[in-house]
């Protein structure tokens, strides 16, 4: 520091202790220059990009580099909202080629038939391969057995890693969001797995700029998360800008449901009310579509995406408190399941 | 284990937002126990992102551990539980690695990178910082600057983040004294002059009571400026600020080619050629009919097209991601960096550096890397190091090497020229990652000199 410098410092630590700091502030003239021209150079700059088209171009870059440096990618694809979103972001990325890699669907054996023909249509539509892993299969052949509670989303680890596996994907993308919970609030974009396909939260790769880190050793495989910083809003938004179709259980519709821990749960074959529970018609929709012996129904009249869009800025609980029976087990349901290889 | 149904606390309005605005990043640094975990919680409490279920739990977790609450006497809830994540972090009652958080006024979407306080993570505030279009710092308003906090300003500025914001914490235990925020307030801008950091705005706080956080308060009479929240929300945004003053950069990530694998519906006849370079631009502004040059092999052109999932686009700007047609068929793969002719440097094979080290493993002199700079990656041999930067002083000192939270300058040799340029007047295209050759961890964070 120079002399120079000195002298002005202590200069202004005078003047601040004793009058307003708006007049001490004024006499660092080196800052206060650099405030002038950053507010300069703000009247010369000339557009920015909307938040969506921001998350947007972020999302390809993620896409695109996760298709340029690994071998064998794989999007995860459940028919729901968040895999759709990211889905479509890939078509945009590669147009106007195919989506150079398969989608992948860890298939519960519990979903609903509506999202499972969703699915299939979409992946007609845009002739991409579909890879199924199946939790009943593993039932069926006893490597896997059903929960007391019946609930399938924690039987889904096994299955996704021995595809990943089998099909030796070196990079699976998921349509994790950070704002969904806390602990998916620490995950990287491109986050390592190791042979076991676990997460470890204190050995992460720092993430800088949007540089991203995808090297790793065999047996090790990479999860990418090309919507990490999109919010339930911003899907939404998003969904309806570009009017991407869903599944039509995301808008509402009549069905029978009963009440269960606080939730409305759908009837179907492996939905069944119990003698004191009794079954209604109601007006409802979904916001995750998943198992179907754990999802529940939130009572609405969003008929339409604009419906949504509105519903959900307006809402009060994020989307899994709402509606995953199993994640409101424990406060760290999220991340147990992450450090076992869950998505 | 408890299952719980409705919400015992009173619902929270969420505050629409059907306008759709723009984004801003910003990163929280600290030293433990400074109050950013408070801080946090307070900005998405009072900013209405917390929503009913969230705020249901961390009021129960709050009144079973008995927390003391607000120093006016008041209970009230464990604000730092709300963004205290990982279970490890919650039974520690520290902040281990940095988390992400989203809300949103009627003006911004935020991006907040939370980055632990930890001496030892230091790493976190680079990664927060090197996205970011601002840094909160807090300062405990009884303990002022500390040493960390001139190690956040250095890599605040290192890192080029436009604006710091420093929140004088705890306002509240100095009996909201003008004279102690003042005392504080000069040093934090004296070590800012020392660094050369640009743009810094002082705030009076008190995260556990709300004081000038949201609102402004009447408890500091004597303080003229905006609240915190009230400085995000205006402060402009580092694409705002450089995009139109940059010259235009694109790092190629891929060549779309489809041949045969267009997608269904696409016209195959008028298809069957197309061939486009895929990428973001890094900075600046690209238009049809523009000279390029690809670099490195310094190849020039021109730009017949811009073209985005079907749309033909007149001009892109950064962050945007495109793809490219060019005139001329050169040879143009991963890695190349497209840039407005005339613009750039030559490549180079000699890296003068600034590194921040992020890794237990040390920096040797000779020791052998890969350099990861935009899409391309290369072998680099770290033939000096030059010097590690005392905080005290803000010199250089002579070092062996860089330890874990070291920030020096080093001489690097590349195996394969690379198009690096200036980072301190190129942030995007002068930044770049060191990483372990043998087992592909990232080691430091990495600024052209
Ligand atoms: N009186 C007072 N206490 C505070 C304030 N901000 C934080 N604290 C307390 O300081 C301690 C550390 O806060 P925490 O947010 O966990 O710090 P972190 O380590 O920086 O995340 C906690 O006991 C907080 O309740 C404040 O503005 N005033």
């Amino acid at each position: 520091m120079s002399t120079e410098a000195q002298a002005e410092a202590q200069t202004a630590r005078e003047a601040a202790s004793s009058e307003g700091a708006h007049r001490a502030r004024a006499l660092f003239s080196g800052v206060s220059k650099r405030r002038e021209e950053v507010a300069e150079r703000r009247q010369g700059a000339t557009q920015r990009l909307a938040q969506l088209d921001t998350l947007e171009s972020e999302a390809i870059h993620i896409i695109r580099e996760v298709a340029a440096e690994f071998e064998r990618p794989a999007l995860l694809f459940s028919g729901g909202k968040d895999s759709v979103v990211m889905l479509h972001l890939a078509t945009k990325a590669f147009w106007p080629g195919k989506v150079p890699f398969p989608v992948l669907h860890v298939d519960t054996g519990h979903n609903f038939p509506e999202v499972l023909a969703f699915r299939d249509r979409t992946v007609e539509r845009l002739g991409v391969r579909l890879v199924v892993a199946s939790v009943q299969d593993y039932l069926d052949d006893g490597r896997l057995h059903e929960r007391a509670d019946g609930t399938r989303n924690p039987l889904q680890t096994l299955p996704l890693l021995d595809a990943i596996a089998d099909n030796r994907f070196d990079a699976v993308f998921g349509g994790g969001r950070r704002d969904e919970d806390k602990a998916r609030a620490k995950e990287r974009i491109l986050s390592l797995r190791d042979e076991f396909g676990q997460w470890d939260p204190r050995n992460q790769r720092p993430e800088l700029w949007n540089l991203y880190n995808g090297r790793h050793t065999v047996g090790q495989h990479v999860r990418a998360f090309p919507i990490s910083n999109w919010t339930e809003l911003d899907i939404w938004r998003y969904i309806e800008r570009e009017r991407i179709e869903l599944p039509g259980i995301y808008y509402a519709h009549q069905r029978e449901v009963f009440q269960r821990d606080g939730m409305w749960r759908a009837i179907g074959e492996h939905s069944q009310p119990r003698d004191t529970e009794r079954v209604t018609v109601r007006t409802v929709r979904y916001r995750t579509v998943g198992d179907m012996s754990c999802t529940g129904a939130v009572l609405s009249d969003a008929a339409t995406v604009q419906d949504v869009v509105r519903e959900v800025a307006a809402s009060t609980l994020t989307e899994r408190g709402a509606t995953r029976a199993d994640d409101r087990i424990s406060e760290a349901a999220m991340e147990d399941r992450k450090k076992d290889g869950y998505f | 284990m408890t299952t719980t149904t409705a919400p015992a606390t009173p619902a929270v309005q969420a505050v629409p937002l059907l306008e759709e605005g723009t984004l801003f990043r910003f990163a929280t640094a600290g030293s433990v126990d400074d109050g950013k975990s408070t801080l946090v919680g307070r900005l998405l409490h009072d900013s209405k992102a917390i929503l009913a279920d969230q705020l249901d739990a961390v009021t129960r977790t709050s009144q079973e551990r008995g927390f003391g609450g607000a120093s006016d006497g008041t209970t009230k809830i464990d604000l730092a539980l709300l963004t205290d994540g990982l279970r490890a972090e919650r039974e520690q009652g520290i902040t281990i690695d940095v988390a992400y958080r989203y809300f949103a006024t009627d003006r911004r979407s935020f991006i907040l990178a939370d980055c632990p306080g930890h001496v030892q993570y230091t790493k976190n505030t680079v990664t927060g910082a090197s996205t970011a279009d601002a840094v909160v710092l807090l300062i405990d308003a009884r303990k002022g600057v500390l040493e960390q906090t001139r190690r956040h300003l250095s890599v605040a500025h290192l890192l080029r983040v436009p604006h710091v914001v420093v929140a004088v914490n705890k306002i509240d235990l100095v009996g909201f004294s003008e004279d102690v925020f003042r005392a504080v307030e000069t040093d934090v801008l004296r070590a800012a002059l020392e660094l050369g950091v640009g743009d810094v705005t002082v705030v009076p706080v008190s995260a556990l009571d709300g004081d000038n956080v949201v609102d402004r308060s009447a408890r500091t009479p004597w303080y003229y400026g905006p609240a915190l929240l009230e400085v995000l929300e205006t402060l402009p945004a580092t694409d705002e600020i450089e995009t139109g003053l940059e010259p235009f950069r694109l790092p190629v990530q891929l060549v779309l080619r489809p041949q045969g694998a267009l997608a269904p519906g696409v016209d195959a006849g008028a298809f069957r050629d197309y061939r486009a370079y895929a990428g973001q631009l890094a900075s600046g502004t690209v238009r049809v009919g523009d000279e390029v040059v690809v670099l490195p092999s310094g190849r020039s052109t021109t730009v017949t097209g811009i073209d985005f999932a079907g749309t033909q686009l007149h001009e892109a700007f950064a962050p945007q991601s495109v793809a490219l047609r060019l005139a001329d068929e050169i040879d143009i793969a991963r890695g190349d960096l497209i840039a407005a002719a005339g613009t750039a440097g030559e490549p180079t094979r000699d890296l003068a550096a600034s590194l921040c080290w992020l890794s237990p493993k040390p920096l040797r002199e000779g020791a052998k890397v890969l350099i990861k700079h935009g899409t391309r990656t290369v072998q680099g041999l770290v033939r000096s190091v030059t010097g590690k930067l005392d905080l005290d002083s803000f010199t250089l000192q002579a070092a062996p090497g860089l330890e874990l939270n070291d920030i020096g300058d080093v001489e690097i040799r590349l195996a394969a020229e690379l198009p690096a340029e200036a980072y301190a007047s190129h942030r995007r295209t002068g930044a770049f990652l060191v990483v372990d050759a043998a087992d592909g961890n990232t080691l430091a964070a990495g600024l052209v000199r």
